[in-house]
């Protein structure tokens, strides 16, 4: 298995190396990549949708459509990790309580204690004791953290960033403070139903807006007819428009690595996580 | 060999993208370890996303595919040699949230195989597949 598989490699690289050959040199600006669309998407961009930042509108505006689907991939990939790991069959807990005044620990199979009351507090299985340092930190970083985020998020039409970038920073400060705490007080923050409904909700918005459009008048995912409800031209519209997509993405992609994280690291039981 | 190394110069950005991408199928091939296998994907889709973005690259000072002096000056005339190819950015973009997505849900398959095998070396799983 392993000589076939070195043989293969060695073939398929011999082949694509040989192809090198007829690929433009390194940087050249007159290569086919950057020769017949992209001259125009960044003559264009300002002109017509009056956003600076190439990228952002040629993700959220020229490739609507691209997006659109690319975030109903991530959403698939979150309700996949659902229902893979949180639906199918599950097995009654063991669960550890910890007594505050003595430390003695309680395993319970089944059953439960509250969450935390004055004399117990539920732990995780492989409990060590609290690092101060590590939660007081994360603890005053997360909010800064989220802050930028939304800069990231809103910032995106004149700096590199956009919903992707910004909601995927969203859903890893969620995540610090699953892994400086413990996962149930990041459930607490976030609930699993909460965190359930803003993945359809931010495709949603995505198709809502697209849908506007069409309501207006315009074609669907072409900014430009919200010109009407915006109180704005057309141009201005069409810049709008992607701010209100971006939004969207980001509210999916924060939702769904929150999900994807709680679900992973905890096996689908979402009690416990590393 | 003495014509070969001028190419290898002028393209060596593509050599070593062939490379990388040569590890990650030689790994999801031979790779016993379920998530080794996972690990050489990701690989393979890091060289993919770094051949895209070199292929935006544009010698002579380009810079990155944010207009400048966008706002406020009025119309002027842009010239697309002196910003970097913003297309390959587009798709890279979305190719790395597919990347996590497929890793994501490739990872929570991984979980239930190690449940109910308790293994993830492939030879094992497959031997108790047979047995049953």
């Amino acid at each position: 298995m392993k000589t076939a598989g070195l043989i293969i490699v060695v073939l398929a690289g011999a082949i694509l190396l040989y192809a090198t050959r007829d690929f433009p040199p390194w940087g050249a600006p007159d290569s086919p990549a950057s020769t017949h669309v992209s001259p125009r998407y960044l003559q264009k961009s300002m002109e017509e949708t009056a956003v600076p930042n190439v990228v952002t509108s040629v993700l959220a505006d020229y490739r609507g459509f691209d997006t659109m689907f690319e975030t109903t991939v991530i959403f698939c990939a979150g309700i996949g990790c659902f229902a893979l790991l949180r639906i199918l069959r599950r097995k009654p807990e063991d669960r550890y309580y910890r007594h505050i005044a003595t430390e003695i620990t309680l395993h319970l199979k089944g059953g439960k204690l509250p969450e935390k009351s004055r004399e117990f507090e539920r732990i995780d299985t492989l409990w060590t004791p609290y690092d101060l340092i590590i939660k007081t930190m994360c603890r005053i970083l997360v909010p800064f953290i989220q802050l930028f985020a939304l800069y990231v998020i809103a910032h995106g039409h004149h700096s590199p960033g956009g919903g992707f970038q910004g909601g995927v920073i969203l859903g890893a400060s969620m995540i610090l403070v699953a892994i400086s705490h413990n996962m149930r007080t990041a459930i607490g923050r976030i609930s699993e139903k909460t965190d359930n409904l803003l993945m359809p909700t931010g495709v949603f918005i995505y198709a809502g807006i697209g849908t506007l459009c069409l309501i207006l008048g315009a074609n669907f995912l072409d900014y430009s007819g919200l010109s009407t409800i915006l109180f704005s031209g057309p141009i201005m519209a069409r810049s709008h428009g992607i701010f209100g997509v971006e939004i969207g993405v980001g509210i999916t992609v924060m939702a769904v690595m929150i999900s994807i994280y709680n679900n992973l690291a905890s096996a689908g039981k979402q009690d416990e996580g590393l | 060999m003495t014509d070969l190394i001028p190419v290898i110069v002028a393209k060596y950005n593509y050599w070593l993208y062939i490379v990388l991408m040569m590890i990650g199928l030689y790994a999801m091939i031979a790779k016993n370890n379920l998530i080794k296998k996972l690990v050489g994907m990701n690989i393979f889709q890091t060289s993919i996303i770094l051949f895209y973005v070199s292929m935006g690259c544009k010698t002579g000072g380009a810079t990155i595919p944010i207009i400048q002096h966008g706002l406020g000056v009025g119309h002027h005339a842009i010239d697309p040699a002196h910003y970097v190819n913003p297309l390959p950015h587009v798709l890279m973009l979305t190719a790395i949230v597919v990347s996590v997505s497929t890793f994501g849900v490739a990872v929570a398959l991984a979980i239930k195989i190690y449940q109910r095998h308790k293994t993830l070396e492939e030879d094992e799983i497959l031997a108790q597949s047979r047995e049953r």
